[in-house]
Order: C-alpha cells, then sequence, then structure tokens
C-alpha cells in the first residue's frame, strides 16, 4: 500500500468510528430510555470484584423492560468496541502514512486520546461494570473526533523539528493516558452528582428508571476516586516531570509559563483541590465532585481553546 | 492587681489568642483548599494576557493597540502575573500553610510509628465491618492464621478475660508517603527559586559568518536571577559557519519544516582551542556550565550601501524576523555612517516571492527559492546619539523623513531587490542586496541546581503514589475457646472510609481460614 493510500484508509476508519460511536451513543441512550419505568433490583457490584453483591432494594430484576434495556446496554458495550477498533486501524496507519508516531499535531492527538479514553472505558466496563457511564463517554468521544476532522484536520506529513524527541512518546502517552482516566472520572461524577441529588430527594416508591439500576452514590464516589487517584501521579509525571526535561533540552528552560505548561499546572491544581476536598468535611460527596468537573474543563480547555484560540509553544494544531 | 494591669494581660490573651486562631485558620485544610483553588485561578490571566517573561514584543504591542485597558492591567501587574505580588502573595500563603501542615502531621507520624497497635475495643461486632467465625482448631493456630493471612503488618497480640486479643495496624507508608510528597512540594519550590536567583537566560541571533561572544553586549534579550553578577558570565564563544534548513517540499504539507541544523566552532574560555559544534531543535550544546539551544531561525540579507563617492558606508547581514511559517520577514537597517544625513530602512524579505490574487505580495515557500527584498527609505537623524536605548528592529522615524516615489507622491519610494541587484536613491546613494545568509537564535541559559527541583518531584511522586495506594488499616481479633470449638471475631477498619471494606473483611476471612479446619461463617 502506498503511503496516500494508508492515509486515506486511516480517515475511512476514523470516520467510521466516529459513525459507530454515534450509535452506539444512541443504543446507550436506549439503555436508560427503555428502563424508564423499571423498578430497581440491579445488583450492586462492589468494583474490584469480590462478588459482593448486595441488591438495592426487595422488587425483582425480570420484565420484558429491563431485558431489553439490559439488550440495548449490550450493544453499546459491542458497538463501542467496534469503534475503538476501527480507531486502533485509523491510528495505526495514520503512523504508517505520516512514517513517524501518530500524535504530531491536534487531530492526531484527538483520535489517540480517544482511543485511550475508549480502551479506558472498555477495561473498566469489564472490571467494576461501569457502563453506566457508556452514553456520556460515547457521546462525547463521537463529539470530539467529528469536530476535529471537521475543524482541525491535517493530511499526514512530516513532524515539526521541536517535536523530534523521544520524549514525544513518553510526554504525550502519559498525557493521553491521565485524560482518558480523566475522562472517565468526570463521567462519573456527572453520575455521582445526578444518583446523589435522585436519593435525597425521591421517596423510597418513586424510585424507577434507569438510575435505580446503578449502585449507588457511595459505590459511584469510590470509582470516580479510584480512577483520580490512578490518573493524577501520571498526570504528575507527564505535566510537571516529563515536560519540563523535555522543554529543558528543547528550549533551555523546564519552566516557562507557556499558555500550555499553565493550564497544565491549573489542571493540575484543580485535581489536587479534588483530592483534597475528598478528606476534608463540608467538602466531601458533591463539592469534591464539582471540582473534579472544573478541573475536567480545565483540562478540555487546555486542549481545545490553548491549541486554538491562545496559542504559544505547544500550538501544534495545524 | 490593677485594672489596667488586667486590660493589659487581656489584650495580650487576646493577641496571642489571635495568633493561634490565624496560625488555625491558616494550617486548615479548608484554607489549604481554598488557596490551591485561588492559585489555579490567579494563574490564569498569564496565560491570557502576553507576559513580559515569555514575550517582552508581544506585550509591547499589546500595550500600543490597547491604549486604555493596556496600562491599567499593566499597573495590576498583568503582563508579569507569575511574579506579581499577588500572585507571590497566594503561593507564599500556602507555603505556609503547608509548612504548618507538616510539622505537626510529621510529629504526630513519628509518634505513631513507635506507638503500638490500639487494643481491641470491647465489642468488635459493633464495627461496620465484623464477622464471627466458628472453627475446631485450638485459638493458638487462629492467630497464627491471622498473622500469615495479614502478611507484613505490625501486631500485638495479648490474653485478656481468657481471650487472646490481637491487634495489627499496616499502612503505616501511606502518610509516609503524604508527608515525602507535602515535603517534596516545598523542595521543589525552593530548587525553582534558587535556579531562578542564580540562573540568567538570554538570547542571540547570529548570522552565518558571525561569532558570538558570551558577553552581556552581545545578547539581543537577556534576563537573570537577582543574585546572579552579571559581569561573572563565564567566557565562551562561537562561530555559526552554516545554517541548513530543510522543508518538505511538496504534498499537502509542502513548507512544512524538516529539520534545523546549526554547525560551527566554539571555544570554551577566553582563549582555547576551537572545537567543532552542532547544535539542533532538542540537542542543546553544553559549553562552560550553559547550554545553547537553538530556538529560531531566518533570513540576513547581505545588504551594502554606497555612498555617492564610491565609499561602501554599509555592507553586513542584517536579520529580517520571520512574521509566518513561510518566512514572510520584516526588518529594519539603519545606517548612521550616510553623509550628510543618516539613512534607515524598512521593509520584508521574502524568501520566495508570489504575487497573490490582490496584487499583494507575500511569501509562499520557506526555503529562498526566489528571494526578494523590498525596503522603503528615511532620511535624517536615526536618534541613535541621545542617549536611550533603542531595539534594532524598530526605526526611530520621529526625526527622519521618507523618500517618496517620483512619479507618485503618495507612495513611498521603494527598492526592490533580488540577489546581486542594486539600486539608485534619490540622494545618490546606491543600495545593493549582495547575498543571502541565514540566522539563528540562539537561547543560552544556565539553570544551576535544576537536579533540586527534579529530584524534588521525582520524590514526590514517589510519595504521592504511596499516599494513594497504600490503605491504612487496623484489625483485630478475639479468640475464645468456647468447649470444643473456636468463637472469634474480627473486625476491620480502615482510616479512609471506602465502601468495599465488606467485601475486604470477607476475603480476609477466607485467607484466615484456609488453614483452619471446618466451621460455619456467620455475620
Amino acid at each position: 500500500m502506498t503511503l496516500e493510500q494508508l492515509g486515506r484508509l486511516s480517515n475511512y476508519s476514523v470516520v467510521s468510528a466516529t459513525i459507530v460511536l454515534a450509535f452506539a451513543f444512541v443504543a446507550y441512550a436506549a439503555q436508560w430510555g427503555l428502563a424508564r419505568h423499571v423498578a430497581p433490583a440491579r445488583p450492586v457490584t462492589v468494583p474490584e470484584g469480590g462478588g459482593a453483591t448486595v441488591p438495592e432494594s426487595g422488587s425483582t430484576d425480570t420484565g420484558p423492560e429491563a431485558d431489553r434495556s439490559d439488550t440495548a446496554g449490550g450493544i453499546g458495550f459491542s458497538l463501542t468496541v467496534l469503534a475503538e477498533l476501527l480507531l486502533v486501524i485509523g491510528v495505526v496507519t495514520r503512523g504508517l502514512a505520516a512514517e513517524r508516531v501518530p500524535w504530531g499535531n491536534m487531530y492526531e492527538f484527538s483520535c489517540i486520546a480517544i482511543m485511550g479514553a475508549l480502551a479506558v472505558y472498555l477495561l473498566l466496563v469489564r472490571l467494576w461494570d461501569i457502563d453506566w457511564i457508556g452514553a456520556l463517554v460515547t457521546v462525547f468521544a463521537m463529539i470530539v473526533l467529528g469536530a476535529s476532522m471537521l475543524f482541525v484536520y491535517v493530511p499526514p506529513g512530516p513532524l515539526v523539528p521541536a517535536l523530534d524527541s523521544y520524549w514525544l512518546v513518553i510526554h504525550v502517552v502519559c498525557a493521553i493516558l491521565a485524560g482518558a482516566a480523566f475522562l472517565v472520572g468526570a463521567a462519573a461524577s456527572v453520575l455521582y452528582l445526578l444518583k446523589a441529588r435522585a436519593e435525597q430527594n425521591t421517596p423510597e416508591d418513586q424510585r424507577v428508571g434507569f438510575l435505580w439500576r446503578i449502585p449507588s452514590s457511595a459505590v459511584i464516589d469510590q470509582v470516580a476516586y479510584r480512577v483520580h487517584a490512578f490518573a493524577f501521579p501520571i498526570w504528575t509525571f507527564a505535566a510537571l516531570i516529563a515536560g519540563p526535561i523535555w522543554a529543558q533540552a528543547a528550549w533551555g528552560r523546564y519552566w516557562g509559563w507557556d499558555a500550555k505548561e499553565v493550564w497544565a499546572f491549573i489542571t493540575w491544581v484543580g485535581y489536587a483541590a479534588y483530592l483534597h476536598a475528598r478528606a476534608t468535611a463540608g467538602w466531601r460527596g458533591k463539592a469534591a465532585a464539582i471540582l473534579a468537573l472544573l478541573a475536567f474543563s480545565t483540562f478540555l480547555f487546555n486542549y481545545i481553546g490553548v491549541n486554538l484560540f491562545v496559542g504559544g509553544l505547544h500550538s501544534y494544531a495545524k | 492587681m490593677s485594672a489596667q494591669r488586667r486590660d493589659e494581660l487581656a489584650t495580650e490573651l487576646g493577641w496571642r489568642e489571635m495568633a493561634r486562631w490565624t496560625w488555625r485558620q491558616l494550617t486548615s485544610m479548608r484554607t489549604a483548599l481554598s488557596l490551591l483553588l485561588l492559585l489555579a485561578i490567579v494563574a490564569i490571566p498569564g496565560s491570557l494576557l502576553p507576559q513580559r517573561g515569555v514575550n517582552a514584543r508581544a506585550v509591547e504591542a499589546y500595550l500600543t493597540d490597547h491604549p486604555k485597558a493596556g496600562p491599567l492591567l499593566d499597573r495590576l501587574g498583568m503582563f508579569s502575573v507569575y511574579t506579581s505580588p499577588w500572585f507571590s502573595g497566594v503561593y507564599l500563603l500556602l507555603m505556609v500553610s503547608l509548612v504548618g501542615c507538616i510539622i505537626p502531621r510529621a510529629l504526630v507520624y513519628a509518634r505513631a510509628l513507635r506507638a503500638r497497635p490500639p487494643r481491641a475495643p470491647r465489642n468488635l461486632l459493633r464495627f461496620p465491618a465484623s464477622t464471627e467465625i466458628v472453627t475446631a482448631s485450638p485459638p493458638d493456630e487462629v492467630i497464627a492464621a491471622t498473622r500469615s493471612a495479614l502478611g507484613h503488618a505490625r501486631i500485638d497480640v495479648v490474653e485478656r478475660d481468657g481471650a487472646l486479643e490481637l491487634s495489627a495496624e499496616k499502612g503505616y507508608l501511606r502518610e509516609a508517603g503524604n508527608l515525602v510528597f507535602h515535603i517534596s512540594i516545598v523542595v521543589v519550590l525552593i530548587g525553582v527559586a534558587a535556579t531562578v536567583l542564580f540562573g540568567y537566560r538570554g538570547a542571540a541571533i547570529v548570522a552565518e559568518g558571525d561569532r558570538f561572544s558570551n558577553v552581556l553586549t552581545q545578547y539581543d534579550e537577556f534576563g537573570s536571577g537577582s543574585l546572579f553578577d552579571r559581569d561573572s558570565l563565564p567566557p565562551f564563544s562561537l562561530k555559526l559557519d552554516d545554517f541548513a534548513a530543510t522543508y518538505q517540499p511538496d504534498g499537502p504539507q509542502r513548507g512544512a519544516p524538516l529539520s534545523f541544523k546549526a554547525t560551527g566552532t566554539y571555544s570554551d574560555g577566553v582563549d582555547g582551542p576551537d572545537r567543532p559544534f552542532t547544535i539542533r531543535v532538542n540537542h542543546p550544546l553544553k559549553v562552560a556550565g550553559t547550554s545553547v539551544f537553538l530556538v529560531g531561525q531566518g533570513y540576513a540579507p547581505v545588504i551594502k550601501v554606497t555612498d555617492p563617492d564610491g565609499e561602501v558606508v554599509f555592507d553586513e547581514p542584517v536579520p529580517f524576523l520571520p512574521a509566518d511559517p513561510s518566512y514572510t520577514s520584516n526588518g529594519v537597517v539603519k545606517v548612521p555612517e550616510a553623509k550628510p544625513e543618516q539613512l534607515g530602512f524598512q521593509g520584508f524579505f521574502l524568501p520566495t516571492f508570489v504575487m497573490g490574487g490582490d496584487g499583494a505580495t507575500r511569501s509562499a515557500f520557506p526555503a529562498p527559492l526566489s528571494p526578494i527584498l523590498g525596503l522603503f527609505v528615511w532620511h535624517g537623524d536615526l536618534g541613535l546619539d541621545d542617549g536611550r536605548p533603542q531595539s534594532v528592529y524598530v526605526l526611530d522615524k520621529r526625526k527622519m523623513t521618507q523618500y517618496m516615489d517620483a512619479d507618485d507622491p503618495k507612495k513611498g519610494f521603494r527598492v526592490s531587490l533580488q540577489p546581486g541587484e542594486s539600486q539608485r536613491l534619490p540622494d545618490g546613494h546606491v543600495v545593493e542586496f549582495v547575498g543571502l545568509k541565514q540566522f539563528a537564535r540562539f537561547q543560552i541559559a544556565s539553570t544551576p541546581g535544576v537536579q533540586v527541583p527534579l529530584i524534588g518531584i521525582v520524590l514526590g511522586l514517589i510519595g504521592l503514589i504511596g499516599s494513594l495506594s497504600v490503605k491504612p488499616r487496623r484489625t483485630w481479633v478475639r479468640v475464645r475457646r468456647d468447649g470444643s470449638r473456636t468463637v472469634v471475631h474480627v473486625a476491620v477498619l480502615d482510616r479512609v472510609p471506602r465502601v468495599d471494606l465488606p467485601a475486604d473483611l470477607e476475603r480476609f476471612v477466607q485467607r484466615m481460614q484456609e488453614p483452619l479446619d471446618e466451621g460455619e461463617v456467620s455475620s
């Protein structure tokens, strides 16, 4: 295959992955919608396995509506797996077409970051059964991929000289991994806020719908915390160790308050605040979850806003 | 005691109370949290507005473009956010809060390290995570099984009221990691302060064939820490022989840079031997305790100006600063030797000249395929002698007059040259575009003690991982022989509340029961 053909194959794969993600989102949305009259009883699996299943209340989990909801969820998961496979093909062929690592500009970064995010999501669905964030993850992935193709697409080409370093692998892969976990953490925090509010406001006998088929807010909070606690040290390494070491070699200073650096620092401070909030009376729970979402929005701003509107030394968008 | 004395005492107490209250507030978690959030917020303006320490020229441009808001923002320190009093204030308060948090916690931890695990409470089954098991094995076997199931932990076993009581504590490394992480932040901040105070950083533009010596006057930009002695720049020099740039020749990414390479010779010390060097992006030259980085490049047309008598008054490469990825470049030529009036040129250089559809000229490719130099000409006083420092990239036109076109007095007189061409000015001077050189922009930096923050942050990361992954856990087991069977009560307690503690307890009890004789479990 020629480089052009590989490049075209990559584009087709990314387009297909985006379309499949749209269907996955529809399936996950159906999983919610179909269960809107179903009373709770889905066993609540505590993360980290162990088989401790505690039914949340007495009613049964059978019935055609519950079955249809479960089927929709299964389809959503399968479609997400398919989208991930297509995206892997897209990213690999992109790298082959450009004859280098496939994360040299914003378009490529978006593709591989979403690939990483879906991988973390799928892995955690297998481990902790967290397909209740599927709708959020797939719609986010679909929007990012679609917008990247529309607004920041560039054909495969060489790396700018500043990126020609092995730190490109270390620094960027860690940033992607942390970002993937931050996304899962943010989705779990959204669900936590929804569930915690519902637990407070909904009387026992009105508790129907998908929200009552997912784990309790305490379990969701713990999922969010675990994911963040995994991501935070990786982010620390990517932004505050690997980044400065590379910057020292490339630009002659390890920290220069470049816009990307400032926002990476703000994200770091935001997640540090989240971790502290979870250990502070009065901040635990809702406030901490909101902090996690704020921190994630600073991460997103760094990726979108700083790349496209602010500029600076890290502007590899085009 | 007089009333006055009492008042004094009360005030004194009040002050002491006040100080203690302030200290307690400052070192509370809530304050630390608020300061962290505040730090994130005050860091934002520095990323949205140009900063003097990052790009001084952008700040000047901003001030020119915003004559009203600019000076106001400047007075607020918005163009040097990260050295402003308010930013420093927030992070210094955070430092104090941090130290105030670390010291008492370190003392508590030191005591906890020597302490034994707390004794088992009376009723273990009252704990949310607790269970009762019954086995045929004798109590000492149960204790032995518990020890092996616990693994590495601090364990005490005592006999009390005819029962064996085991207390275990593990996960001391969590708090150790926590302390290491927070101490390392202090180390990092001190290390960063030291590298800033004792370090320096400057940038210099060197054209092919030119020599750079490490003295202050040769820098275009220079900044140093307040504890750095500007007269003690380490002596070294380098001569740029060749600058090689390659660009993507075709395809959709045509013109994208592929590689930049600066080669030449350098000498360490005042008159050391010449050694060859190659500097590329990401591969600096290390010499005399400093590093020389390649951070930019551009074109320096060699311009020669001859006066009407045939005497050469100017002949050197002039760097034109690139303004876009195709190296559409802008520059200024100052000819103070021109007589009777000084001459100043301002214009552009295009490496690959094309005429756009709108009649405007621009550069289509970064390599010099069809270079062109376009200049407008001013005559008068360049203003170099009034003692004020002047940028070499800005023409001070206040005492100068532009030469206008003879046919159309509204248009400026324009010099347009390709390499080798020359043109006569209205006053008889001749401008020649002799040839084209490239220049390299080097950043020369010394960051002494840079290892301190690096080691600090690496230790901090290790501590962080420990503090986030180690589970601090207390386990109590009470074993009582009851006839032919042994009744065992087990309770576990985590310092950090977790929802999966019951599942953990179940697994622990399973491990514990493996070597024991059969018995039924009841919660």
